[in-house]
């Protein structure tokens, strides 16, 4: 699991801007990767909270720093959900609140020192400031993101944009950037400057700041796109077994070379292609005879002693580990092996690689897969280990507003099915020794020296099978 | 036309195409770090400002990664080049004696770094000077244009007095050009030496520099001004220079007490403490006491041997699954001699090159220092902390901070029961 190192204290992490410089953008995308590598997050929106307290929006006069009773309705508003910050820190354990800040920059100290008298349960404040100048940028948020607002939900683009135009004039009266060199210098914070091209940090206090920054760095939004697919069908899926590092199949080499055409009808700018270290990734990019980069760490999943194993074979040889794996198949891991967990903090390198690069292919595994589509599509820890990524199936992948378009292309290769629902569990398939398996994501508790008993691996290589060493005991 | 066949390189045991027996192209193993262009790093700065302490730094670290990095500081060539530093004088704007020489000092250097990026297959090269005008900048930036190289500026901006006499005293007065001197003459010296600059630096500016990649580090890492990251290493790069710092504090790296294998002298596995080992965890409780360590932090692996020595210290710590010990694959649990026995041709291959050696279905030290990297970075922001882990990821740790080879990293001596005490002081 994540140490503890990773966030002691909750978090707060306040956007702050103009209008249309992508703070909702930002403050998504960083919460979808948050909660991706193990550290709950949600996001509080002052501009949900505003449409319910004022119903019906009816223009940018609303936003006047001198219209009196909006400014109340806007301070309430912010209380609010600042009592619903709490809530989520405190009660809903979560760890990092994100909270979009009109700019009001009296609003923040106002706050702050709200902050301060108030119990608060963070003592980790971070400023998260987008900063930008280059008008043709601002148009273009505007029309992406703006035009389809629950604000404006019946005018044309063109008194949207003049509307919304006029509502950030109204925010540039009041509106004080972050100072570093006088009034804030002793706040933590981030300012993003035209989108990535110049950034300002100052006071990164902890690990997990650390761990923003160096997101934010990374992020762009030049359009792009991202081919997820696995591997050809390979020669022990035919046989259902698990792991191993087996070549292609007749069916899986056809895949490769359909795989092919399709890359190159597509006619993708400068495609970057990657694979894993095993035989199986590497031969279907060899198919497509460009470039590409092996990566170790987008190796499938370690099954540990399962490795090799046909799914019968497994239940059959380590009955309690299997029931164990559908019942909470996120966190176990593989006795010798891993989990989905574990894999998601491996692969936590190649997203944010990923995030730097353009166009990219990833021919990988399933489970690896899994995975990396869970973070793009946003999914948690109980839905990820049963997405679908069948082989011989594309998944591009577009960056769209504050999401992510998904297509799936299947190419006509036929394939076995390798994917297993989860199955509804009775009474008959619990283990007899029941301990609950527990998220344990940042907790400090030294672990009493459980008996984890490593399994000897069997191998196809010569090695003699060992029996069993007892019975079987909980995971962590 | 048909795929091309792959075969397992023996080795490392990767795959790689083959044409007629001999390993193709269009394939390429994903070390941690891709550089596809040389990059040259030039730091920026006044003196005592820690460019050569930064320089160093990231140099280690960026070999420890896989990247080779090389440093080449300016002030070298010119203590080579001029036998005996005088005075301060040496300096001054107006000295066209010293001007001539300094700028010979540099174009020597700048020839070395094209050597060691274009020849000698470096990949990255900090030019460690002071570089504070504009124009010695400018030129900088032209010879690697020239040369296709990617230019990345790290400058460091301080105006503490403390932090400055402090650097001072920890590096300046042990140099070369003060070995006659009094530590009150040297000071002088120096901070006269320091104002010959002053007057011309122009530090890197917003709008002026622009287009120019660069970090801007102020106050020692209070906050910094981040310009134009260009590609993966210059992030990675950004990534270090922001988790490090200047605080002193002790980091303590030991093995689990003895296990039951060690005893077996089978390697791996997941076994718990001998009986001996036992004593060594009560041991190493009473020394950490002893020392009196402020706010110490303990991490352990997540197998059973370092978890059991920690829980003797009756203090809260972490486990890391990356600082599992090196899996042995096949290996896993024999003796040396039953490998030797059994995978003949793998027990010689791991003698040929033990860092890259790959156990089959399992990992090589290259994996490990892959693998261990988070933990350097999260040290690097950390203050004082042991870490019990195994003797693979002990030789990884102590090669980051003692600067070892790879060559020598899978060698390094780290016998049980024995707690390494790593201080850092000046340069090292």
């Amino acid at each position: 699991a994540w140490a503890s190192y990773m966030t002691n204290s909750p978090t707060l992490i306040v956007m702050i801007g103009l209008p249309a410089r992508g703070k909702t953008y930002v403050s998504k995308k960083l919460t979808r990767y948050l909660n991706w590598i193990g550290v709950p997050t949600k996001v509080f929106n002052l501009g949900v909270y505003r449409r319910e307290a004022v119903k019906s929006y009816k223009s940018y006069d609303f936003f006047r720093h001198d219209n009196k009773e909006a400014m109340e309705i806007r301070k309430q508003c912010a209380l609010v959900a600042l009592e619903d910050v709490k809530a989520y820190l405190l009660e809903e354990c979560g760890q990092i609140a994100v909270r979009l800040l009109w700019n009001e920059y009296g609003f923040v100290s106002g706050y702050l020192d709200c902050l301060k008298h108030a119990s608060s349960p963070f003592s980790q404040v971070f400023f998260v400031e987008s900063v930008c100048d280059d008008p043709e940028v601002i148009a273009a948020n505007i029309l992406e993101v703006k035009v389809s607002s629950p604000d404006y939900p019946e005018r044309n683009r063109e008194n949207v944009m003049d509307d919304f135009l006029k509502r950030i004039e109204c925010y540039k009266v009041t509106y004080q950037p972050l100072d570093p060199d006088a009034y804030d210098k002793d706040l933590s914070f981030i300012k993003v400057i035209n989108v990535g091209q110049r950034f300002l940090v100052n006071r990164v206090q902890d690990y997990i700041q650390s761990k923003i920054v160096y997101y934010l760095m990374n992020i762009h939004v030049q359009p792009r796109t991202i081919y997820l697919c696995r591997h050809g069908e390979s020669e022990y899926n035919l046989v259902g077994k698990i792991g191993g590092d087996s070549g292609l199949s007749p069916r899986g080499k056809q895949f490769a070379q359909a795989l092919k055409k399709f890359i190159e009808e597509q006619e993708i700018v400068d495609l970057k292609v990657w694979t894993s270290q095993l035989k199986r990734t590497i031969q279907t990019a060899e198919s497509l005879g460009v470039t590409y980069e092996q990566w170790k760490i987008l190796n499938e999943i370690d099954a540990g002693v399962c490795e090799e194993m046909t799914y019968a074979e497994i239940e059959a040889k380590y009955p309690d580990e299997f029931a164990l794996r559908d019942q909470e198949k996120y966190l176990y891991r593989y006795p010798g092996g891993e989990s989905y967990q574990d894999l998601v903090q491996r692969l936590e390198p190649v997203i944010m690689e990923l995030e730097r690069q353009g166009n990219v292919l990833v021919i990988s595994h399933q489970a690896v897969m899994r995975c990396l589509l869970a973070y793009f599509l946003d999914k948690n820890a109980d839905e990820l280990p049963y997405l679908r990524c069948p082989l011989h199936t594309i998944l591009k992948l577009t960056p769209v507003a504050y999401g992510c378009k998904v297509e799936t292309i299947t190419l006509n290769v036929e394939a076995v099915n390798t994917h297993r629902d989860k199955p509804s569990l009775n009474s008959d398939n619990l283990p007899t020794s029941q301990t609950p398996v527990r998220m344990r994501r940042n907790s400090f508790t030294p672990r009493a020296s459980a008996d984890t008993v490593k399994r000897p691996r069997h191998y196809s290589l010569g090695s003699k099978p060992l029996d069993p060493l007892g019975p079987f005991l909980a995971l962590e | 036309s048909p795929a091309r066949e792959l075969t397992q390189n023996p080795l490392q045991k990767t795959w790689e195409p083959y044409d007629n027996g001999l390993p193709a192209g269009h394939s390429a193993q994903r070390g941690v770090c891709m550089t596809n262009c040389p990059t040259l790093i030039v730091m920026v700065g006044l003196p005592a400002r820690g460019k050569t302490y930064i320089s160093k730094k990231l140099t280690r670290y960026l070999n420890w990664i896989g990247v080779p990095t090389k440093e080449f500081n300016v002030g070298q060539y010119r203590r080579d080049l001029v036998k005996k530093y005088k005075s301060f004088e040496f300096f001054l704007p107006d000295n066209e004696e010293g001007l001539k020489i300094r700028k010979q000092c540099a174009l020597a250097a700048l020839n070395d770094v094209r050597q060691y990026l274009s020849e000698e297959n470096g990949h990255v090269a900090v030019f460690d000077a002071t570089n504070t005008t504009r124009e010695r900048r400018e030129t900088i930036y032209k010879f690697g244009e020239e040369n296709g190289y990617k230019t990345f500026f790290v400058e460091s901006v301080c105006v503490d007095p403390e932090v400055i006499a402090a650097n001072i005293v920890q590096v300046k007065l042990g140099s070369p050009d003060y070995v006659d001197c009094s530590n009150d003459e040297a000071t002088e010296d120096f901070m006269k030496r320091i104002e010959c600059y002053k007057n011309s630096y122009e530090t890197l500016d917003e709008t002026l520099d622009k287009d120019l990649s660069y970090i801007k580090i102020m106050d020692v890492g209070r906050s910094y001004l981040v310009n134009r990251v260009m590609d993966h290493i210059q992030s990675r790069i950004v990534y270090y220079l922001m988790n490090i710092h200047v605080t002193p504090r002790s980091i303590y790296l030991c093995r689990h007490g003895e296990s039951e294998l060690n005893l077996k002298g089978r390697i791996g596995g997941d076994p718990g403490l001998s009986i001996r080992g036992k004593e060594f965890a009560k041991s190493l409780a009473q020394f950490i006491n002893e020392q009196n360590i402020k706010d110490l932090k303990v991490w352990t692996s997540q197998m059973k041997r370092t978890i059991q020595t920690a829980e003797a210290l009756g203090v809260p710590y972490e486990q890391w699954k990356v600082l599992n010990e090196i899996d042995a694959g096949v290996c896993e649990e024999m003796t040396y001699e039953e490998i030797q026995e059994n995978y003949p041709l793998e027990f010689a291959l791991r003698d040929q090159d033990k860092y890259r050696y790959r156990y089959p279905k399992g990992e090589s030290y290259e994996d490990l220092v892959q693998r261990l990297e988070p933990v350097i970075m999260e040290l690097e922001r950390q203050e004082n902390v042991l870490v019990i882990c195994h003797q693979a990821v002990m030789r990884c740790l102590l090669a980051y901070f003692l600067d070892k080879p790879a060559e020598q990293l899978p060698y390094l001596k780290c016998p049980l029961h024995t707690v390494l005490k790593l201080t850092p002081v000046a340069y090292g």
